[in-house]
């Protein structure tokens, strides 16, 4: 079943209006909370009237941040705890202040609007450089210069290697604040009966989640019961501990009531955190072929207004990936996370990895446009070989697995027929009435499967480890419990596909469950590319495990050694005598009656398997994109997007292509459409989706999708992983097109997103 | 206020509030929670349903304005036969990831194909210009209503 493309299983319910997500479900005494927000971007509060919200009919409560000052803080930075509602300050525009509780959502809505905040301004620091100046006002008495976390990743001093190369080049990239954007928002549904709470959340990682609740309120674990039902996409933005995980089960407790959170799209995009937002400076040194000798970066992120645990040190990946698929020697690297009065940021979709692909597939093009060479040229001088793999990166740690670069990157330009393209680009230029012509490359490496216990636990997980339990039921059937929690991504589907091999089950006797902490064993969740190279080994693991049982009690129903038995069709025969057989339902049926099994075999056929990946894994490719820009209005259009995609292991092409789909198309959205922006004063500019440009259907191409397989010797599945390479990849493809056809002007860089507006005003500041 | 609103074939007379948004009168009022919310400005389409046929976002129209008419939400739209063909198609051609934006899009372009039976890429890239998808990147829905408007349109 592995590589076969199988419609989901996940499907019927959802194409039906049968899926479960946080808002579908009712609890009977149901009560709404809603927020209110901080609209300055940094202030004293000075007073929060709430009697009106409470006096209107069906109000329950109103509750500001002293009401829980009895609760331990969230997850937070040490040093930088973080309560749940803002106290005697603000610190962005969307900080929620206090909450309300109402018996219906239209009324709560409207006690939080009556409810009266007064501020007094303080000093807004919008950006990192106002945060940075000398003399700004601190966010946070700890952190007198604003600056949150400064971070030497490598020791390695460059200076000399710099000064010796024989051409060097600067630059400085920005990698703006994106918002994650599921088309469900973020939401909280919890019913404390008896003992804790049950607890329904869009989230990621659903153990993390009831351990940080059980924590908070002093419970046993098996107390507290957390469900993601049907989550409706995350791309990392669910992933954060957010106040209303732990307020709404708080409240449900004090009102002895259920209490559900459902933020607005308004809220989503001021109040869940943001993504990306970095500053890039970055000095290279190289040869006159273009081989890159040394890097210097340094990278400030904007962590926002109460920094994230995560989000702080997000740019440790960042540095991490810096070399991309090139045998760059020697980099140094360090970062600086600036808090400043906007929403906080932690990760979207790639979180950290997407930044440093920009930053090195930017920086290769510089090179080539600096030397007079071809991109595709340079990049071919720069790769990694295949024979090269496992490949040690100047970052301890950061071992690349089999992949063949320069393999993916021929492949691509032959799918885009590259010579043609440049002739068809000289044709164009050469005619003013035609549209200009650019072709942008991106050969990419990623960093997926997340990730070996030590790594992750510096992100609060308990491990890295993946845990699958398989269990074939009486009948033959199979149900597996995997750690993981999708949203989106068809592990019903692709995981059922690797059980159906190991354990010979048709596909539709498996069923896969996930998301329910008081169904599944220990787990870890879905986040960083570790669908297929961590839950998939262990569900594979698990499921060999089953079926090595299964011929065991096989070869002693018919009475021979379990080496001699093989699997067939539905069952089991003896090597060589096709009469001497057993089913698969025999076997499992066999597997429940003690006195007819093996001696010492234990009752049950099942299996709970953790598999802890040795390391990461790099997921790679090579994308290229040609776009059309019109000399008049600067609008470009994506013309044609190609792929080619190494993620290992193919479990099901039409999910992989899916998951291709979707990452790529946030990647363009990055690249031409998508802002967070902010006005000087800290008030956000991009508040709703008639703000914030989410692509529709006519804004974006169709995609030419091709694999490379190179398998990972990392895993036995030998899957990478494939969630965030669109996303990784495709930013650069298009940056570096939209450049590329503006390059006769002498135009070296244009800043995302490539709006009509800044691309008509390159052109005209280049003319 | 009462109105009289007559869902996937079933009339339902309710007393409701004024303000009521069709979207909540089918999620709160009739448990039907198969449409989506999705935004606050119009812009998603999650909430896309059927009103005399015709595709409207359901937060954008009061119960009120609903009364005496008829709606038709995913929920009304598989037969006894199952899947309509949109529903088959996109499972067919992986249409859907999360599931969340699908039900307004599969009505959204129900609706689409009851007008043009046959449409371009370039058809329904505008018949969809309304919803948004923000796992897909759109093209395997294109695809999964070509192969709809291939295999029994509308219905
Ligand atoms: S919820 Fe109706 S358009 Fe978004
Ligand atoms: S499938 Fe997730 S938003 Fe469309």
């Amino acid at each position: 079943m592995i590589g076969s493309a199988v419609p989901r299983k996940e499907d019927a319910a959802l194409l039906t209006g049968r899926g479960t997500f946080v808002d579908d479900i009712h609890r009977p005494g149901l009560l709404h909370m809603v927020y209110v927000h901080s609209t300055e971007a940094h202030a004293l509060v000075t007073g929060i009237d709430t009697e009106e919200a409470r006096s209107l009919p069906g109000v329950l409560g109103v509750w500001t941040a002293r009401d829980f000052a009895d609760l331990p803080p969230r997850p937070s930075v040490p040093g930088l705890e973080r309560g749940y509602l803002a106290g005697d300050k603000v610190h962005y525009v969307g900080e929620p202040v206090a909450v309300v509780v109402a018996a219906d959502r239209y009324t709560a809505a409207d006690a939080a609007r009556a409810v009266r905040v007064a501020y007094e301004p303080l000093p807004v620091m919008a950006t990192v450089a106002d945060a940075l100046a000398p003399g700004a006002v601190p966010i946070f008495a700890p952190l007198p210069g604003n600056l949150a976390l400064e971070q030497q990743v490598t020791p390695d001093d460059v200076t000399a290697d710099l000064a010796a190369a024989p051409h060097r080049l600067r630059a400085r990239l920005v990698n703006q604040r994106c918002a994650g954007t599921p088309i469900e928002p973020y939401g909280v549904l919890a019913d404390w009966t008896g003992a804790g709470p049950t607890v329904w959340a869009t989230v990621q990682a659903p153990h993390r989640v009831r351990a940080e609740i059980a924590e908070r309120f002093g419970l046993a674990r098996h107390l507290v019961r957390v469900i993601a039902p049907d989550v409706g996409g995350a791309f990392g933005v669910k992933s954060s501990f957010m106040p209303e995980l732990f307020l709404a089960p708080e409240l449900s407790r004090r009102l002895g009531r259920p209490v559900k959170y459902v933020e607005t799209r308004g809220e989503h995009m001021v109040h869940t955190y943001h993504g990306r937002d970095q500053i890039q400076d970055v000095e290279v040194g190289f040869d006159a072929e273009g081989r890159i000798l040394a890097m210097d970066v340094t990278i400030t992120v904007n962590i926002g207004g109460v920094p994230d645990p995560v989000g702080i040190g997000l740019a440790t990946l960042t540095s991490y990936m810096l070399g991309g698929c090139y045998r760059i020697p020697k980099i140094a690297a360090r970062y600086r996370s600036v808090v400043t009065n906007t929403t906080p940021t932690a990760s979207y979709r790639g979180a950290g990895r997407p930044e440093a692909s920009f930053l090195i597939e930017r920086v290769v093009d510089l090179v080539a446009r600096e030397l007079g060479e071809d991109p595709a040229d340079v990049r071919k001088v720069n790769l990694i070989q295949p024979e090269e793999m496992p490949y040690q990166t100047p970052f301890e740690g950061i071992v690349y697995d089999e992949a063949d670069y320069p393999a993916a990157l021929d492949l691509l330009l032959g799918e885009l027929d590259y010579a043609a393209l440049r002739a068809e680009q000289a044709r164009r230029l050469a005619d003013p009435a035609a549209p200009l012509l650019g072709v942008g490359l991106s050969t990419f490496v990623e960093m997926g499967g997340f990730g070996p216990t030590p790594l992750f636990e510096q992100f609060g997980y308990l491990g890295g480890w993946e845990s699958a339990n398989v269990r074939m039921q009486p009948d033959g059937s199979v149900i597996v419990l995997v750690g993981t929690a999708p949203h989106g991504q068809g592990h019903q589907t692709a995981l059922a596909q690797i059980v159906a091999d190991q354990l010979n089950v048709p596909f539709d006797a498996i069923s896969v469950l996930y998301g329910d902490t008081a169904v599944v064993q220990e787990g870890t969740g879905t986040m960083g590319s570790r669908g297929m190279p961590v839950a998939g080994n262990a569900v594979r693991q698990a499921a060999v495990e089953v079926a090595a049982k299964a011929r065991t009690i096989a070869a002693h129903m018919l009475e021979a050694e379990a080496d001699d038995v093989v699997p067939v069709g539905d069952g089991f025969q003896i090597k060589g005598v096709p009469e001497a057989t057993v089913t698969m339902a025999e076997v499992a049926v066999r597997a429940f009656k003690p006195h007819l099994l093996p001696e010492g075999t234990a009752l049950g056929l099942e299996h709970t398997a953790y598999y802890e990946p040795k390391n990461l894994s790099y997921p790679s490719g090579a994308h290229g994109c040609v776009v059309e820009i019109d000399r008049d209005t600067g609008r470009v259009t994506v013309l044609r997007y190609v792929c080619v995609d190494d993620c290992g292991t193919v479990i099901n092409p039409l999910t992989a292509r899916g998951q291709i789909h979707g990452g790529v198309a946030q990647g363009i959205a990055q690249a031409l459409y998508e802002k967070v922006a902010f006005d000087p004063g800290g008030r956000p500019l991009a508040a709703s989706l008639e703000d914030y440009m989410v692509p529709g259907p006519l804004d974006l191409p169709s995609y030419e999708t091709h694999h490379i397989e190179t398998k990972s010797s990392f895993n036995p599945l030998g899957a990478k992983g494939l969630g965030e390479a669109g996303a990784t990849a495709a930013p650069q493809a298009v940056v570096n097109a939209v450049v590329d056809a503006l390059a006769h002007l002498g135009v070296r860089d244009v800043e995302m997103p490539c709006t009509p507006e800044r691309v008509w005003k390159v052109m005209h500041d280049a003319r | 206020m009462r109105v009289e609103i007559t869902v996937n074939g079933q009339p339902h007379t309710r007393e409701v509030e004024p303000r009521l948004l069709l979207v909540h009168f089918l999620r709160d009022t009739l448990s039907l929670t198969g449409t989506h919310i999705g935004c606050d400005t119009s812009s998603c389409g999650a909430c896309t349903v059927l009103l005399d046929g015709v595709a409207v976002k359901s937060c954008t129209v009061l119960a009120a304005q609903a009364d005496g008419r008829a709606v038709t939400t995913i929920e009304g739209l598989a037969g006894e036969d199952g899947l309509s063909p949109v529903q088959e198609g996109f499972r067919q051609c992986h249409g859907l990831q999360c599931g969340f934006c699908t039900p307004g899009m599969v009505m959204a372009a129900t609706a689409l194909l009851a007008e043009r039976p046959d449409p371009t890429e370039q058809e329904i890239r505008n018949g969809l210009k309304g919803n948004m998808c923000r796992c897909t990147g759109y093209q395997m829905i294109v695809e999964s209503v070509r192969w709809a408007a291939a295999n029994g349109g509308a219905r």
